[in-house]
Formats: structure tokens, C-alpha cells, sequence
């Protein structure tokens, strides 16, 4: 029964639902390195471990869109921008102002019309920043009958160090709000990986949320595949809100949210095929391709640095001394010097960068594959653009003794605060 | 004294046949570490560095005596790798590895638990005893033996670290490479516990980052239970939440783990916190002029 009396109701709140649909972790639980997919992606995925979800077609032409309603058969269905950022509903596109990023529709004809104002152009959400996300694909779901509506979470508790399923009543809401300003109507039951949630937890957050009857049962099969799917499939978040029960007492996820742990991408081949590059960041897909970790940021000096830590330091006493970083680079512990050119590379290829600042404590990494990088980027890429180099650690001496030798240009620093200082200098 | 690992500690490698852990291996071997032997299943009876490689861990401390580990061992087999040493009664786990799916990790950190094992790691630089004993990454030679305990997040701010308190004459006892991941083996409690309780060790000096609560509970503890002077540095006041910055467990989420909230924590509990990462060895002087 897809359309009863609640029909207007249900797809009203769908829409709604939307625009918490990237609500992010609730408080002290933390997500570990990640990678993103789409909301279709997740369902094909529930569908797999027969988590329930509504009939939905993916497209990625007007067209598609249309006949995709068709196929639905329904009198309505919601048409949804597929991008891996929240705020869907509430965003609009750049090309195109009036057209939110998600749209209940009541034909084939308004199918494709929504799909042909959203395929191609950039949609600007809450969380996409003000140059908004190309929707590439949308899904054309069926509409359903709305009782109510829950949140379900599972994520990594890591002062517990256990997984952790989290459920609440406050379902399609701002549910960071709901954990921070009442965290008594957030309901929590931790698992063993293994063994997964046992029934008794599920009766325990049924009673709670109010579950009864022959949805109690519909929970157990339900949270019980959820708990598999995020063991078996190396989640690192899995968040579906609103989780709906319908008229008849069932459960159906309406949003789909997970990440995965990308340390797990070796035991997950099918990833690679999933993974949408045109979500990433460009100069990110290319360092993680050379075997760097570099995440790009907004200021106006480029940083290379060896390890996560002392990367995150350098940003912080770059800013201390009043300039700002252009973002956050760790050439790690083995780098060889076609890493560390290609990394210099990325970093001279952001037009924002006006100075370049290199910090390295050698441990594993020595200071003479540094300077080593140094001669061949200034030759290979050329420096346009002031370099400060602070060296320390492993076969250092030999290290500054390549760079004085060479006829790189580039300006010398004793220590983490005198480099900061002079990389700032060298703006004026 | 000194904690977790001195002169007297006999050290296996676990991925000794592997370039990496061969390299390091003789790099602990030439700071004079007790390197006993190595292992890699299916490769027993070879010799790595002059050392006997065994097939188990059971094996290699039956025959060697050894009581730490160093683990090389690849993501993919690391969980079993660190299983093995617990299972063999290793005392010291030191992994090294970086990249172990954290779902690995949640029935590992249970295994050491329930064990008499410490597990410290995975994906951290090891742990040094300034003179004595270093089973890990870090270059040896910044060290020198004085009065600092120093525990980190992070491998290469430690360094930094340790560098600075070797400039200023403080000198270190043990510097303990926590690691980065969300779910390590030994927190700050467990190492600030240890370094109370050591003799040698006279003051503390910790380098945390964004991402989770541990400072915060650090914090906590320190008020409590902790009499020596304790300084700390965090990294990442500059980071933009929810991007990870190199660390799984680098995350700001949900406007927790800011570099804000911890230097808060920090503060009220009386620790002296550096403001930049320059200012570290000094902040750490600083706290003991201020308990004298």
C-alpha cells in the first residue's frame, strides 16, 4: 500500500527529512578515515542484507527520470540529487535557483523536468561550500505510508572501544541538536563485532522507542542485518534518518548514509568501482595516488611536512605567526624522491600559493632525500614562489650541505619558529 | 627505572624478513637495543640481520627468552600478528603498522585487555628508553637520558619533543609513541600512570591532537592522581572540522575533539600548555620551575 490518506503527509516529511540527511555524528562518538558513497549505493547495499528500503530507480538523463516514474507506477515519487553532502532538500542550484535539490513529483513529465534541472548543474547545500556539488546521477524513489518516524545510528565508540547502535524518536531532525540538548532521548546498545546486537538489546530500544507488537520483530530482523552490514562491509558511520515505520508496522530506511574505513579497502575490492572521483577533491585524488596525505585548505601558504602530527603544527605555528596554511601536506616516513617532487608538484599547482614552507624531522625519512627533492622539483617544476626550507634529524648535515650547494633559491631555518616567522616574512 | 622497556629488555621483531622491518631492526640492534631474534611464518630458520627467524612467536620466546616485539607485520595480518604475541605472553606489544581496519582493532584492544600483555600502537613510531632500550622508528641519536616522560599521538611531533628537551638539558627517561588510530592499545591514563610511578621520570610531557576525548580524560586523570609537573602541546588548532588530517582518529566531529575544547581541559587541570609547537621543551621547563 504505497498511497493511502498519508500519502501527502509521508512524501511532505521525505522532502523535509532531506535536509538533515548528512546529520552528522552525535557527540563524543568519532569517525575514523573514511570514504564516502552515494545514498542509491547504501540502499543496494541495505537490499543485500535485507535491510528494508523503497523501490527506487537510478538515472542519469531526464529521460531515465521519466521512465523511471513510469516503471514506479505510483501516483508520486520523490526525485533526489545523489551527491555525498547533506542538505539536499533545502539546496538549490547555481544554474538554477529554483530548483531544490531534492523534488516530490506526480508524473513523468515533472520526473524528467526535476531531473533535467538538476543532472549537469551544481548543487549548493549547507555543506557543499559556495561552489555547490555537479549532481551527476539522481534517484527517482517510490512515496510510502509514514507512521512514524525514528533515527538509527552506528558508529565506533572510542572511549569504549566497541561499535555502538544508537536509536532515537527524534527521527528527521538535526539530531547532533538532540544528543547535545537532551542526550536522554538518544538510546545506545553496544555489540561485539562478532557476535552482533543480541535480540534482548533490540527489546531493550524497542521498549523504548515506543516499538511494538509485530514491529518488535520487524526490529530485530532489521537492526540485526544492520549491525552485519557495518561489521561485514568495514563501516566506519552508518546513519539512517528518518528510519520509518509504516501504516502496516514494518520498517523501511528512507536515507541511507555510510562511509567505510578506507584502512579496510584492501579486503573490499568492489570499492574501487563504487568510489566517485568527481566528488573528491582533484589535487587530493592525485596525492593519494602518489602515496601522500594532503587535504587542501583555503590559505596562502603551501606546507610539506613528514608526519601527520608535526603537519598539523606546522599549519598551527604558520598561523600563530599571523599567516595561513594552503594545506595540510605528510609525505610519511618512506618517501622517495619522486613522491616528494610530485608533492611539491601538487602544492605549486594551487594558485593561491604565494610561499612554500618545507619542515622535516627525519627519522625514517632523511634530510638528504629531502634536499635531494628540493634540487629536482626546483628544476623539474620550477619554484615561482619563495621557499623556506627547515631541516632536522637524519643525515641532516648532508642535507643542508646539497642545498648549499645548489643554486635552488630558497632561505634557510634553524628551527619550527624561526621557519614560520620567515615563511610569513616572505609575504611582506 | 624507567617504563615499559629498559637495558634489560629482549626484543623480537615480527615481519623481520620484510625491508622495512629488517631496516629498523638494525637500527635498533646499533642503538644497542637486545634485538633476540625475529619472526615470519614460513620463514623459520633463516637469519635476519644475524638474528634467528622463527615460523612462531611461541617459538621465538621459548628459544629467545623475549618478552617485547616490535610488529611490521601488514595491515592485512597485523590483527593476527598482535593476536599471536598476546596469545605467546609477550609482555611489551609495540605494532607499529599503520592502516589496520579499526574493526580489527576492537577485538585486539579486547585481547590485551583480558591479557597481561601492553599493547601500545598500532600505527605509532614505537617506544624508547633514552640510553637504554628503543624498539621502533625514531632516530635514536635526539635522545638523551634525563628526567622527561613523554607520550604522543603523534611520531614525528615527538621528536620534535624530545629534540627541544634534549636542547634544553632535560633530557628524557622513556618517550611513548601512543599512535594515531581511533582505538590504540595504551592510552595517556595508562602511560601517565606509569610515568607517576617511575622513580626516574620527574616530569611529563604530552602532545596530543584533535579528534576523540583522550586529553580530556588525560586531563582529568592528571588532576586526580598526578604530583609531577606536567606539560602537553596539541596539534591542529588549525584544522577544518570533519577533514581527516593524516590520523584515522584526526576527526572533528559533531564539535567535539577541537583543539579548543582540549587546551580548555588542559588548563583547568594545571598543566602547562605550549602554544606552539616551538614552545614545547620550554612549556615543559617552564612546569617544573612553577612545582619548585
Amino acid at each position: 500500500m504505497f498511497f493511502s490518506i498519508n500519502s501527502e503527509r509521508c512524501v511532505r516529511l521525505t522532502v523535509r527529512n532531506n535536509f538533515s540527511y548528512n546529520s552528522r555524528l552525535i557527540s563524543q562518538h568519532f569517525e575514523c578515515n573514511k570514504m564516502k558513497i552515494h545514498e542509491y549505493q547504501g540502499k543496494q547495499l541495505f537490499q543485500q542484507f535485507g535491510v528494508n528500503v523503497l523501490e527506487n530507480r537510478v538515472a542519469r538523463t531526464p529521460e531515465e527520470a521519466a521512465s523511471a516514474f513510469t516503471e514506479l507506477g505510483g501516483a508520486i515519487a520523490v526525485v533526489k540529487s545523489q551527491i555525498h553532502a547533506g542538505g539536499r532538500g533545502k539546496g538549490t542550484f547555481l544554474e538554477n535557483p529554483e530548483q531544490h535539490g531534492v523534488q516530490l513529483v506526480k508524473s513523468a513529465e515533472e520526473a524528467r523536468d526535476a531531473a533535467a534541472g538538476m543532472l549537469g548543474n551544481r548543487l549548493v547545500t549547507i555543506q557543499t561550500g559556495p561552489a555547490g556539488k555537479t549532481v551527476n546521477q539522481i534517484i527517482v524513489e517510490a512515496g510510502c505510508d509514514i507512521a512514524r518516524e525514528l533515527y538509527l545510528g552506528i558508529v565506533l565508540d572510542r572511549a569504549n572501544k566497541q561499535p555502538v547502535l544508537m536509536c532515537s524518536q527524534e527521527g528527521g531532525v538535526e539530531i547532533e541538536k538532540v544528543a547535545h540538548e537532551t542526550p536522554e532521548k538518544i538510546f545506545k546498545e553496544h555489540f561485539d563485532p562478532a557476535q552482533g546486537i543480541e535480540s534482548y538489546q533490540v527489546r531493550k530500544l524497542c521498549k523504548k522507542l515506543g516499538i511494538e507488537g509485530k514491529t518488535v520483530r520487524a526490529a530485530d530482523k532489521f537492526m540485526k542485518a544492520l549491525c552485519r552490514l557495518y561489521v561485514d562491509t568495514d563501516c566506519s558511520l552508518m546513519e539512517i534518518n528518518p528510519l520509518v515505520v509504516t501504516g502496516d508496522g514494518g520498517l523501511v530506511a528512507l536515507d541511507a548514509k555510510i562511509n567505510f574505513d578506507s584502512n579496510a579497502a584492501f579486503r573490499h575490492k568492489d570499492w574501487e568501482e563504487m568510489r566517485d572521483l568527481s566528488e573528491e577533491e582533484e589535487s587530493e585524488v592525485r596525492a593519494s595516488a602518489a602515496g601522500l596525505s594532503y587535504v587542501k585548505l583555503e590559505g596562502n601558504i603551501g606546507c610539506l611536512v613528514n608526519g601527520a602530527g608535526l603537519a598539523m603544527s606546522t599549519m598551527d605555528i604558520i598561523k600563530t605567526h599571523g599567516g595561513q596554511p594552503a594545506n595540510f601536506l605528510d609525505v610519511g616516513g618512506g618517501a622517495n624522491a619522486d613522491q616528494v617532487t610530485e608533492a611539491f608538484r601538487i602544492i605549486l599547482s594551487d594558485a593561491n600559493v604565494k610561499a612554500v614552507l618545507v619542515n622535516i624531522f627525519g627519522g625514517i625519512m632523511k634530510c638528504t632525500t629531502i634536499a635531494e627533492a628540493i634540487v629536482v622539483a626546483a628544476k623539474s617544476v620550477g619554484f615561482t614562489v619563495p621557499l623556506v626550507v627547515r631541516l632536522e634529524g637524519t643525515e641532516v648535515e648532508e642535507g643542508r650541505r646539497i642545498l648549499e650547494e645548489s643554486d635552488v633559491e630558497l632561505v634557510t631555518a634553524t628551527d619550527l619558529g624561526d621557519a614560520a616567522e620567515k615563511v610569513v616574512a616572505t609575504l611582506g | 627505572m624507567s617504563i615499559l622497556i629498559n637495558k634489560d629488555t629482549k626484543v623480537i621483531c615480527q615481519g623481520i624478513t620484510g625491508n622495512v622491518g629488517e631496516f629498523h631492526t638494525r637500527g635498533c640492534l646499533d642503538y644497542g637495543t637486545q634485538m633476540v631474534g625475529g619472526v615470519t611464518p614460513g620463514k623459520g630458520g633463516q637469519l635476519v640481520a644475524g638474528l634467528p627467524v622463527f615460523d612462531t612467536v611461541e617459538e621465538a620466546r621459548l628459544q629467545t627468552g623475549a618478552n617485547a616485539t616490535m610488529i611490521f607485520v601488514p595491515p592485512p595480518f597485523a590483527a593476527d600478528a598482535i593476536l599471536e604475541a598476546i596469545d605467546a605472553g609477550i609482555e611489551v606489544v609495540i605494532a607499529v603498522t599503520e592502516g589496520v581496519p579499526v574493526i580489527d582493532m576492537v577485538r585486539v584492544y579486547d585481547a590485551a585487555k583480558k591479557s597481561n600483555s601492553v599493547l601500545v600502537g598500532p600505527n605509532c613510531p614505537g617506544v624508547i628508553t633514552a640510553d637504554e632500550c628503543k624498539i621502533g622508528i625514531m632516530p635514536g641519536y635526539i635522545h638523551q637520558k634525563g628526567c622527561v616522560g613523554i607520550m604522543s599521538r603523534s611520531g614525528t611531533l615527538t621528536y620534535e619533543a624530545v629534540w627541544q628537551t634534549s636542547s634544553l638539558g632535560l633530557g628524557q627517561t622513556t618517550c611513548v609513541g601512543l599512535g594515531g588510530d581511533p582505538i590504540v592499545g595504551t592510552s595517556f591514563i595508562d602511560c601517565l600512570q606509569m610515568f607517576q610511578d617511575d622513580d626516574e621520570t620527574e616530569a611529563i610531557l604530552m602532545m596530543g591532537e584533535i579528534g576523540g576525548t583522550a586529553e580530556e580524560e588525560a586531563a582529568a586523570y592528571v588532576q586526580e592522581h598526578i604530583t609531577k609537573p606536567v606539560a602537553a602541546f596539541i596539534a591542529g588548532r588549525t584544522a577544518p572540522p570533519g577533514k581527516r588530517m593524516g590520523h584515522a582518529g584526526a576527526i572533528i566531529s559533531g564539535g567535539k575533539g577541537t583543539a579548543a575544547e582540549k587546551i580548555a581541559a588542559l588548563e583547568a587541570a594545571g598543566i602547562e600548555v605550549a602554544n606552539s609547537p616551538a614552545d614545547m621543551g620550554a612549556a615543559m621547563k617552564r612546569a617544573i620551575e612553577k612545582a619548585n
